[in-house]
């Protein structure tokens, strides 16, 4: 399916000289690894710096996970199955400019662009756990605003009941988006993710455009993305072009690949197993030991209310 | 003479060369953010990589009819063996440190688990049988017999492999693939030696008859194929 975007990514369009620099750091870069492979060497913190004040209501006792884990060891298949890859490639991906498709069911359906998006609310810093599904963690300062000041903007009407999130398709910016001899096996592009439109508007959804005082680095989703902190990471859809309203449980990336492993909802749960591991435990990035996993990542009091009466082991 | 043992010297360092890359990449802190993965995931890599070399060995005869293979096949699975108890030890000192019951239950509960353990298991009478007077003792057919083996942990470990990653890794599937045809090659030359010994079978009685028959181009032609 290809969907198409408003804006952005002519093919006629001149190349930025940026891009071109950029190339060429990217073409060094592959250079340098070819002769000494490093993990983890990639990405300096050389973003832009991002203000935002510090929202003390979102902290957590756990210190943050150093930046060079966080924007290092990622998962972003776009740019490839290996953690290293998204911080390796990322200089492939251009992040501006960059527009988001607001619409659906909606009174107000927009095409906004980036730069207009960061000035809509006052920017946040929040310190968030997050969990991946795979039975590791982190704790990440992130940049943003409650995704809800844009979904009400946008006025979802009375039969929006979900909201959805697709992530950019453009092989020349995601080399994995590339077909492969084994595609069969990959996920289905453009990447797509969805929450409950009540999931949404809770006041923990962030629309995020940055982390650790900058803005977001490409391998985390530049320049755009939702953090969703008490879902698997997986659920937290990165590089939006577009958020579209409606009716149904959308179709999601995971879910579509292998639905008996990777249901819509992803709460983080301890006592309902991956059908391959336990999530019982994780292990925090930079400690030994693993730790007991908590119920919705330990935002059970925030949002355990949205699931009463839900059967979570069904509703995985 | 000579070169055989450079060529085994090679295959040494070459075997080695991903521990000491993984030694070197701890000891400047290049094990990535989650090192107990990392290290898990290259000992692993290695292991498929190593089994799925000592099981091409054979192929590589029967295609080429090259001799030097067969001696590094042992070579070869005796270091995926090491490189399958290193993988397996990180498994059991360092992630779960030594937590036998979720351990004993993953074996159980997960397949991907249950089938590297059993790829784990099958290398250890192959490992203890390595050496030239295990093959003396057991009888040439009773060894051959026995490794045969290989083949169930080459398609164990690459089933390992498959069920533990996730769908959209298409990285199995090249192991798989390499399994495959390395099987297929094998399969081939099983079945063109049993029909030449059955046509051999077929044909030995009349053989004096037609002795002098065979001289002939025609015949002579069937006889080759």
């Amino acid at each position: 399916m290809l969907i198409k975007r408003g804006g952005g990514f002519k093919e006629s369009e001149v190349t930025p000289h940026a891009v071109y620099l950029n190339r060429r750091a990217f073409m060094l870069g592959a250079a340098a690894l070819a002769l000494a492979p490093p993990v983890g060497e990639a990405a300096p913190p050389t973003g832009q710096p991002l203000k935002a004040l510090p929202n003390p209501a979102y902290r957590l006792g756990d210190p943050p996970t150093p930046f060079k884990d966080v924007t290092t060891y990622n998962n972003f298949y776009e740019f490839g199955m290996n953690k290293d890859d998204p911080s390796r490639l990322a200089n492939t991906l251009r992040p501006r400019p960059w527009t988001v498709k607001v619409d659906g069911l909606c009174a107000k359906p927009r095409t906004y662009d980036i730069d207009e998006i960061l000035r809509m609310a006052p920017l946040e810093e929040r310190i968030y756990a997050l969990r991946c599904v795979e039975g590791w963690s982190m704790v990440i300062p992130w940049i943003g605003f409650p995704l809800s000041a844009l979904l009400k903007r946008a006025e979802p009407t009375s039969q929006a009941t979900y909201v959805e999130f697709t992530t950019l398709v453009d092989p020349e910016q995601f080399p994995a988006q590339k077909k492969g001899l084994f595609s069969f096996a990959s996920l289905e592009w453009p990447y797509t993710e969805g929450l409950r439109l009540d999931e949404a508007l809770h006041p923990l959804a962030l629309l995020t455009t940055g982390l650790y005082g900058q803005v977001l680095p490409n391998q985390n989703g530049a320049p755009i993305r939702i953090v969703v902190p008490w879902k698997y990471g997986f659920k937290s859809a990165k590089s939006i072009v577009r958020i579209r309203l409606v009716d149904r449980e959308p179709k999601t990336a995971w879910n579509t690949t292998a639905p008996q492993e990777y249901g819509f909802y992803s709460n983080v749960n301890p006592d309902v197993d991956h059908p391959r591991w336990s999530q019982a435990t994780e292990r925090r990035i930079g400690e030994f030991r693993r730790r007991k996993t908590l119920m919705f990542n330990g935002y059970a009091d925030q949002v355990a209310a949205l699931y009463s009466g839900m059967d979570l082991r069904k509703l995985y | 003479m000579s070169r055989r043992v450079a060529l085994k010297v090679a295959v040494w360092a070459l075997c080695l060369a991903p521990l000491v890359l993984l030694l070197f990449r701890a000891a400047t802190g290049n094990l990535s953010a989650n090192p107990i993965s990392f290290v898990t995931n290259w000992l692993g890599d290695w292991t498929l990589r190593l089994l799925l070399a000592s099981l091409a060995m054979t192929p590589l005869r029967i295609l080429f009819g090259l001799s030097w293979p067969l001696a590094l096949r042992r070579l070869l699975g005796l270091f995926a063996f090491f490189y399958a108890g290193l993988h397996f030890s990180v498994w059991l000192v360092v992630d779960h440190f030594f937590d036998w019951r979720e351990m004993g239950a993953d074996i159980v509960k997960r397949p991907y688990i249950t089938v590297g353990m059993t790829a784990l298991t099958l290398m250890l009478p192959l490992a203890a049988t390595s050496t030239v007077a295990a093959i003396k003792q057991l009888g040439g057919k009773n060894w051959q017999r026995l490794h045969r083996l290989a083949y169930a942990i080459g398609v164990c470990g690459v089933l390992h492999y498959l069920w533990l990653a996730k769908k959209a890794n298409p990285d199995p599937y090249y192991y798989a693939t390499g399994l495959a045809v390395l099987l297929v090659i094998r399969a081939g030359a099983w079945g063109r030696r049993r029909v030449a010994r059955l046509r051999a079978a077929a044909l030995l009685p009349s053989a004096a008859r037609t002795s002098l028959a065979a001289l002939s181009p025609q015949s002579r032609g069937q006889g080759e194929r």
